[in-house]
């Protein structure tokens, strides 16, 4: 931790093994976090997405399907809709796109990351969990080159390991670990009380 | 990135300044690469000493791959909750704004002779991108994405069977010329042109996502006042007209599929 650095706003992207690894994850973000948390995980494209119904239930801070349009709000959990790639906006609203799948995905971690990266900038912090693709490797890079702080989860540690390990290949992160210990750092980047 | 738009709508007339910014970039930056430009600025430069490029570049910006009957479920509200109401007009005109390449122009085409409404009906096809238009008007698709349509098209409700309305050959599926009888394909920008006819159904899907709040207040007005009373306005299942300054003007039909009507006193 560099001197209590703070983050507004912390986007995650997950592939393969994702949703176990968010049910771990999210839950442990306390309830006064003041960064906005946008995630990205690769879910099937012909059908609704029910992981905001799903996390609202398990989670301290509010959940919901982004919106396009919404103005993206501290303490809140925005999850990308089935199909449709989550992308940040200059006044730091959301907007959604149909645009090419990237990395053969839709939503993709990299349209968050780099759109997310030319907004918050240093307030910005990046965490790449597990995979099976490259998705999240030039986001991730994106977001260190804009100076905002990067996580990647030890490919050791992930139930896939290609994704973190391609994001690592590309970016010297700035903290590489175990998914347990990811929630207690994003609370303390997120300004939030680590439990 | 906003010096360049403005070049574009200076030079070209096409007006991007009031598009959401992430999704613009990235695609800018696809053409760019495309081009063998290294930055925008190279670009801008090449746009204006050959504006012969000017046309690819819109296929860049504007180009959006659908599909038949994409998001069946909206297909089938139109069949079960609007249909009834269009039946009620002796004659119909629906506005297909931001049309594309024309998928979903023909599925509305099929969906409306299979509740025996085309012939009574102009269905308005409009879009900024020449090239896009005259894809749609041809209204011819790659066999390989016909498997898709089709069963989008039984999942949407489709009372005959899709090959009904195409010949197949040569890689391609031609879609039924007398479907076109009925369309009126037509160069129209959301963001700088005015209404051009009173129609009873506007569908407009994924076109907005790419536009600000402004200019979403600008394309939710002219569907407004192109509308009827009580006419009907489809968007995008992800799309939401809560932030315009017209959500008032319109109730949901559907508020999953994002299906509204216009208030009798909008």
């Amino acid at each position: 931790m560099k001197g209590g650095r703070t983050v507004d706003a912390i986007a995650i992207g997950a592939s393969a093994g994702g949703v176990e690894a968010l049910t771990a994850l999210l839950p442990a973000l306390p309830a006064d976090l003041s960064a906005a948390v946008l995630v990205v995980i690769h879910i099937p494209r012909d059908r609704p997405s029910v992981l905001a119904e799903l996390f609202a239930a398990r989670c301290k801070l509010e959940v919901r399907e982004a919106q396009d349009k919404e103005p993206i709000e501290g303490g809140t959990i925005y999850f990308a809709p089935a199909d449709y790639h989550l992308q940040v906006e200059p006044q730091r609203y959301v907007s959604l796109s149909v645009d090419e799948p990237v990395c053969f995905s839709r939503p993709s971690i990299d349209v968050l990351f780099e759109s997310a990266a030319l907004v918050y900038g240093p307030r910005l912090a990046g965490v790449v969990l597990t995979g099976a693709n490259e998705d999240g490797t030039n986001g991730l890079a994106a977001i260190a080159r804009a100076g905002g702080v990067t996580v990647v989860q030890d490919p050791a540690d992930a139930k896939m390991s290609l994704m973190p390990a391609s994001a690592l290949q590309r970016t010297t992160a700035d903290h590489v670990l175990p998914l347990e210990r990811i929630g207690a750092q994003l609370a303390r980047l997120g300004g939030g009380t680590a439990a | 990135m906003t010096l360049f738009i403005e070049a574009v709508y200076l030079k070209y007339h096409y007006d991007f300044r009031g598009y959401a910014t992430a999704s613009l970039r990235r695609r800018l930056a696809t053409a760019a690469d495309r081009f063998g430009c290294r930055s925008l600025t190279q670009l801008q430069e090449r746009l204006i000493h050959e504006p012969g490029i000017f046309p690819e570049l819109l296929n860049y910006l504007t180009v959006q791959v659908s599909e038949m009957f994409r998001d069946p479920a909206y297909f089938k509200v139109l069949r079960e909750s609007v249909v009834p109401l269009l039946r009620t007009y002796p004659s119909l005109r629906v506005w297909v704004a931001g049309c594309s390449s024309g998928e979903e122009v023909y599925s509305l085409a099929i969906l409306l002779r299979e509740e025996g409404l085309l012939e009574r009906t102009t269905i308005y096809a409009t879009d900024i991108n020449p090239r896009a238009l005259e894809r749609a008007e041809a209204g011819v698709y790659e066999i390989d994405r016909i498997p898709k349509f089709t069963e989008n098209h039984r999942d949407s409700g489709g009372r005959t069977s899709l090959s009904d309305y195409y010949t197949a050959g040569y890689g391609r599926a031609v879609f039924d010329k007398t479907l076109r009888k009925n369309i009126v394909f037509s160069d129209h920008s959301l963001a700088t042109d005015s209404v051009f006819a009173e129609v009873q159904l506007v569908s407009c899907r994924n076109v907005l996502i790419y536009f600000d709040r402004k200019l979403q207040d600008r394309a939710i007005g002219l569907f407004r006042e192109a509308l009827v009373r009580r006419g009907v306005l489809g968007i995008g299942s992800k799309e939401s007209i809560r932030f315009t300054r017209h959500a008032d003007a319109f109730e949901p039909l559907s508020r999953d599929l994002r299906v509204f009507q216009k208030r009798g006193d909008a």
